[in-house]
Parts: structure tokens; C-alpha cells; sequence
């Protein structure tokens, strides 16, 4: 009598065909993988109603208005208003973190990663850092508050672009350092060794090998920095950015910016009047923002592939 | 000199190691620039917090409303923390409600399920979602959530309220929750998998007998940071959490609520307002405290995040 029995071999046999060609059922594998579909499903829905909502309310503001909504000013009617102070206010906030937060940021990141030792003091200051990189918009705001509106007034004459620019240049600082720190940490060690070796100083290694090597991905971090910093209005509703009538934008004088207009246009009623409601201004103007935010992410990766390429050449 | 090199011969040009020097001054002085930032931080808020507690006369049950309608009216010196603490605590609750299942479902898919062609256009749409500002998360909690999923499901008595708030802030911290999680998953070493497949297990099995309980820890980093950052959200909970800068204490997460970032955006409140007394000063108060909460959160969440990279 045969140990196997025909009927137990072909058994087997199919166990084994199935499980090859992955015909078995398995319910819990199943249920794990449509779970995750599920959750990815909804995440790029939200993403993609989120998108799809701005657009289509946008198209009113824009084919309505053109030009005009871009270049006229702020007001009372949603079918007159337009985003120029807020291009204004915003475009001088990103000058601003690009002249403090950015070379402050570098310069802390190379003295962090090329310069200082190993001690507790500097220890210290990374976990500060960090911890910077984690507090509240708001609380940015309320030191925006004080120490550029009150304390710096004579050089920011109060609640002006200039504090603005400055509260949000401090607010991105972490972000520039920690990214800063990280590309620099990923340059080769033999690259700097090989500098040591022919007798340069440790900032001529730093300047000509170091900081070139990591441009990619510092520029990358400056970038999202500033895209951050564009998309910010908790701390500029702090420190007395305006969303109602704004004449005339200069520098000393009062000031609005494209998320304070979302903000303040998104809570007003839409009224059964004109073409377009404030809905519509809300959402072109929320447009004009993510389109900024995404140029500033395009142009980030294109600066990053063009150094890549120069590396590899060189 | 008998022809042997000194050490001054190695040391190369005093000039070039004078102007190394200046150089590690001046980018140690921006390095230092951040714990100055840090201390004006707490010296502004504490300065504030103090003022406020003058200016209320140091009467702390000032904080601690117990009227018979409690609530947050900073125009009539009622400042009930509980209400605020409480209006912070719901929406983010909410916010995690959906931030964790969706953020975690995304990280483990991308990290163990997502074939790698997928997983290259789905990584950056994570991204552009993280980098989308929060205005514009607060504009689609009103103009989108609140009229077509809260209102048709749960029909609220009016459509801002923390429900709508929270989910909104959900959606702003899913990518944190997915990109700290993936980070922590593709942490774990493949030699791992790879022993589990080795006796037989199946992928579902693996990921979540092996990789989940191996990641656990930056898990919960990435679930204590979320937490900290929908906590400090203020856009969001500003515009759709229904409450202008006052309101009672309530409950019910369908009726309209105020955080502790509404309330300090409403006292520092609009351009021409005078800055003074305590319906102000409590801002620093507010902010003091969520500046203690959040950094609490921060700390312990970096702790765990550090101890993935030890393990591995």
C-alpha cells in the first residue's frame, strides 16, 4: 500500500499550483491590501478635490476679470477686487527670507556640521533647533509681535512688510538649517580630506568643496522654505496684516499678503448678486498661491538636476 | 633654524588662519542667532504671561470659569481655559481620527506594498500635499468639507463647527503622519523580511507580525508629532471652527468651537485695536501654554525618532 495515496498527491498537487499562481484566497491578505488601497485612494482624493475645488471656483475670478484681478486692489465688492497688494506683500516677504533667513541658515548649518566640536553646548544648540523647527506659526507671530512691530519699530515702522518679512525670515530658519545640515553631512568625507591634504584652511575646503557639493540639496531646502514661508498667515494676522481697504502698497505702511486675503475673503458671504462672489476671489487668489508654491517646488528640482549634472561632468 | 620644519612651518600662512577664524566667528554667531530666537520666545511669552496675570489681579480662578454658563468671553474678563484647551483637544482628536489611518495606510502601502514605478509618482503627490499651505486647506473645509460631507451626513446646526475644523486639519497632517511613518518602515532592515518569507510567512503576515512591531517606535514619533502640529494649527481651526475670539464651553464636536491658536489670533484681533489689558495680554498666557504643549509633544516625539536611528 502506497504511503501517498492518488488522491492526496493531486491534492497537494493543487495546493501547490494555487499558491504558484497565487489563486489561493487568503482572506486576511486580502483585507490588509484593500485597507491600504482604501487609505491611499483617499488620501489622493482629498488631494484631488482639493485641487479640483480651488480651479473650478478660480475660473470665474480669472475669465471674468483677467488681468485685472491680478493687478487691481483690495475691497468691498468681490467682482472689482484684485490681488495686487497681496502679490506686493508677498513677493516682498519672499525677498526678505531670501536676504536673512537663507545666509543666516547656511552659515549656521556649515558652523554646525564643519566647524564645532562635538560638545554639549553645541549639542545643545542642534536640539534647540529642532525644537524651533516644531513651534506653533502663532507663537512666530506673537514674537513678530513684539520684537519687530514694538521693539524694531524704528526700523520697521510697526506693523509693516518689513516685520512681516523678517517674523516669517525667523520662522523658516530651522527649516533652511536642518536641511542645510543634512545635505552638508552628506558630502564624502575623502572630499574634504583631500582639501586638508594639499593644505587648504578648513573654510577654503568649506567654500570651494564643501558647500558646492551639497548645493542641491540646500537649494532644495531653501526652496521649501520659502514656499513655507509664502503660505504662512497665522503670524501676519499677529502681527496686523490687513484685509480690508489698502490704497497704496509701499514698504512703511500697511500691508496685507495672498494668504491673509484667502483668509479674510473665504469667511465672507457670498452674496446671489454679481458673477463672481467672494468664493471666487477667494479661490483665484488661492490659485495664484499654489501655482507660486508649486513654480518655487519645479524650479527647486530643475536647479537640483542641473547641479547634478554638472557634477557627474566635472 | 638647524633644517628641521616647526610646527610654525606647518601651520601655513598666519593670514589665511586669521581669516579662518573670522570665518568661524561669524558663521558660529548665525548658529547662535538660534538660541537667542529661542530665549526671546520664552521671554516674550513669560514677560506677557505675567502682565496678563497682573493685569487680572492674580486671581487664577479668573482661568477656571464656574458659572453656570462657563465659557471663553475675553471682552468680559472670563477667560475659561478649559473651553479653549478643550476646543483644541476635540478638533485635533478629529484630525487624528483621520490623519492615521489614511497617513499610516499610505506609508505602509508605499513602503511594502507600492511597486516601484507607483511608488515614484506616488511619493511626490504626498509631498505636494504636505506643502499645500494651510488657507487653502481652510478654504476647502469651508467651500468643500462643510457643504458636502458634514453637512449632508451629520446635518450640524450650522457648518462651522470642530467636526469640520478637525477633518480639515486631518487632511494637513496626513503627510507628516505618511512621510514619518515611511520613514520609519523603510528603517527597518530587509534581512528582516527576508527571514520572515524564509519560513514561510506571507507578505501580510510579515508586515504586520514583523515590520509593523519593528517601526513601532517611529510610529508613535510620527503620530506625537502629527499631534503636536494639529494642536498648533491655526489657519484651519480659525476660519472653519465657527467662533469669533468668544464662545461657551461645549462638548458636542457638531457645535461651533474655539482653540487655543483662534483665541490668540482673535486677541491680537484687528489693525486698529488698542494692545492693552487683559482681554489682550492673554494671548502670551494661551501662548505660553501651547508653547509648553507642543514642545512637550516635539521632545518626546524626537526621542522616539532617535531611537529608530539607533536601532538600525
Amino acid at each position: 500500500m502506497p504511503i501517498v495515496t492518488d488522491s492526496q498527491r493531486s491534492a497537494t498537487r493543487t495546493q501547490v499550483r494555487q499558491a504558484i499562481t497565487q489563486q489561493n484566497r487568503h482572506l486576511p491578505s486580502i483585507a490588509l491590501s484593500v485597507t491600504l488601497l482604501i487609505a491611499v485612494t483617499f488620501t489622493l482624493l482629498t488631494l484631488f478635490s482639493l485641487l479640483a475645488r480651488i480651479v473650478t471656483q478660480a475660473i470665474p475670478a480669472f475669465s471674468e476679470r483677467g488681468a485685472s484681478f491680478l493687478s487691481g486692489t483690495i475691497g468691498s465688492e468681490p467682482d472689482k477686487v484684485g490681488i495686487w497688494p497681496g502679490l506686493f506683500g508677498s513677493f516682498a516677504i519672499g525677498v526678505g527670507v531670501l536676504l536673512i533667513a537663507v545666509p543666516l541658515g547656511i552659515g549656521a548649518a556649515i558652523y554646525l556640521e564643519e566647524y564645532a566640536e562635538q560638545n554639549r553646548l553645541n549639542r545643545f544648540v542642534v536640539v534647540n533647533i529642532r525644537n524651533l523647527a516644531g513651534v506653533p506659526a502663532v507663537i512666530y507671530g506673537v514674537l513678530g509681535l513684539i520684537i519687530f512691530v514694538g521693539w524694531l519699530k524704528p526700523v520697521t515702522n510697526g506693523g509693516t512688510v518689513v516685520a512681516a518679512a523678517l517674523t516669517l525670515a525667523i520662522l523658516v530658519l530651522p527649516v533652511v538649517i536642518i536641511t542645510s545640515m543634512e545635505a552638508i553631512r552628506a558630502v564624502p568625507m575623502g572630499l574634504r580630506d583631500a582639501g586638508y591634504g594639499v593644505g587648504a584652511s578648513r573654510w577654503e575646503v568649506t567654500r570651494d568643496h564643501v558647500v558646492p557639493y551639497a548645493m542641491p540639496g540646500i537649494l532644495t531646502g531653501t526652496v521649501l522654505a520659502l514656499a513655507r514661508a509664502l503660505g504662512e498667515a497665522a503670524p501676519l494676522i499677529m502681527i496686523g496684516a490687513i484685509t480690508g481697504l489698502l490704497p497704496e502698497t509701499s514698504l512703511s505702511g500697511k500691508f496685507t499678503a495672498i494668504p491673509m486675503l484667502i483668509y479674510s475673503w473665504s469667511g465672507r458671504p457670498d452674496s446671489s448678486g454679481g458673477n463672481i462672489g467672494w468664493s471666487n476671489a477667494a479661490a483665484g487668489a488661492g490659485l495664484v498661491l499654489l501655482a507660486l508654491v508649486l513654480v518655487f517646488n519645479i524650479i527647486g528640482i530643475f536647479l537640483r538636476n542641473h547641479f547634478e549634472a554638472k557634477r557627474v561632468g566635472t | 633654524m638647524n633644517g628641521l620644519l616647526a610646527v610654525a612651518d606647518l601651520s601655513g600662512d598666519p593670514r589665511r588662519r586669521a581669516h579662518d577664524r573670522r570665518m568661524q566667528r561669524l558663521l558660529g554667531s548665525s548658529a547662535f542667532i538660534t538660541i537667542i530666537i529661542s530665549a526671546l520666545i520664552l521671554f516674550v511669552l513669560a514677560r506677557g504671561s505675567i502682565d496678563f496675570l497682573k493685569s487680572i489681579g492674580w486671581d487664577l480662578g479668573v482661568l477656571r470659569d464656574s458659572s453656570k454658563a462657563p465659557g471663553w468671553f475675553p471682552r468680559r474678563e472670563r477667560f475659561d481655559l478649559i473651553t479653549i484647551v478643550m476646543g483644541s483637544v476635540l478638533m485635533g482628536s478629529i484630525a487624528m481620527l483621520v490623519a492615521v489611518p489614511l497617513g499610516l495606510g499610505t506609508a505602509v502601502y508605499l513602503s511594502e506594498f507600492a511597486p516601484t514605478r507607483v511608488r515614484k509618482i506616488l511619493k511626490p503627490i504626498v509631498e505636494v500635499l504636505a506643502g499645500i499651505p494651510s488657507v487653502i486647506v481652510g478654504y476647502f473645509a469651508l467651500k468643500f468639507i462643510a457643504p458636502n460631507i458634514v453637512d449632508p451626513i451629520f446635518s450640524p446646526d450650522q457648518s462651522r463647527n470642530m467636526v469640520v475644523a478637525g477633518l480639515a486639519i486631518g487632511v494637513l497632517v496626513i503627510p507628516i503622519m505618511a512621510s514619518i511613518s515611511e520613514d520609519a518602515l523603510r528603517a527597518v532592515p530587509s534581512s528582516l523580511r527576508e527571514a520572515s518569507y524564509g519560513i514561510g510567512a506571507r507578505k501580510s503576515t510579515t508586515t504586520i507580525r514583523i515590520v509593523l512591531p519593528a517601526a513601532v517606535s517611529g510610529i508613535v514619533a510620527a503620530f506625537i508629532i502629527a499631534t503636536s502640529r494639529a494642536i498648533g494649527e491655526t489657519m484651519v481651526a480659525a476660519m472653519a471652527g465657527g467662533r469669533d475670539g468668544s464662545g461657551p464651553r461645549v462638548l458636542d464636536p457638531l457645535e461651533p468651537g474655539l482653540t487655543m491658536t483662534a483665541a490668540m489670533t482673535n486677541a491680537a484681533g484687528g489693525t486698529d485695536q488698542v494692545n492693552s489689558g487683559a482681554p489682550f495680554q492673554v494671548l502670551f498666557f494661551v501662548g505660553l501654554l501651547l508653547f509648553m504643549m507642543t514642545m512637550g509633544l516635539n521632545v518626546i516625539g524626537d526621542r522616539f525618532v532617535q531611537r529608530v536611528r539607533q536601532q538600525y
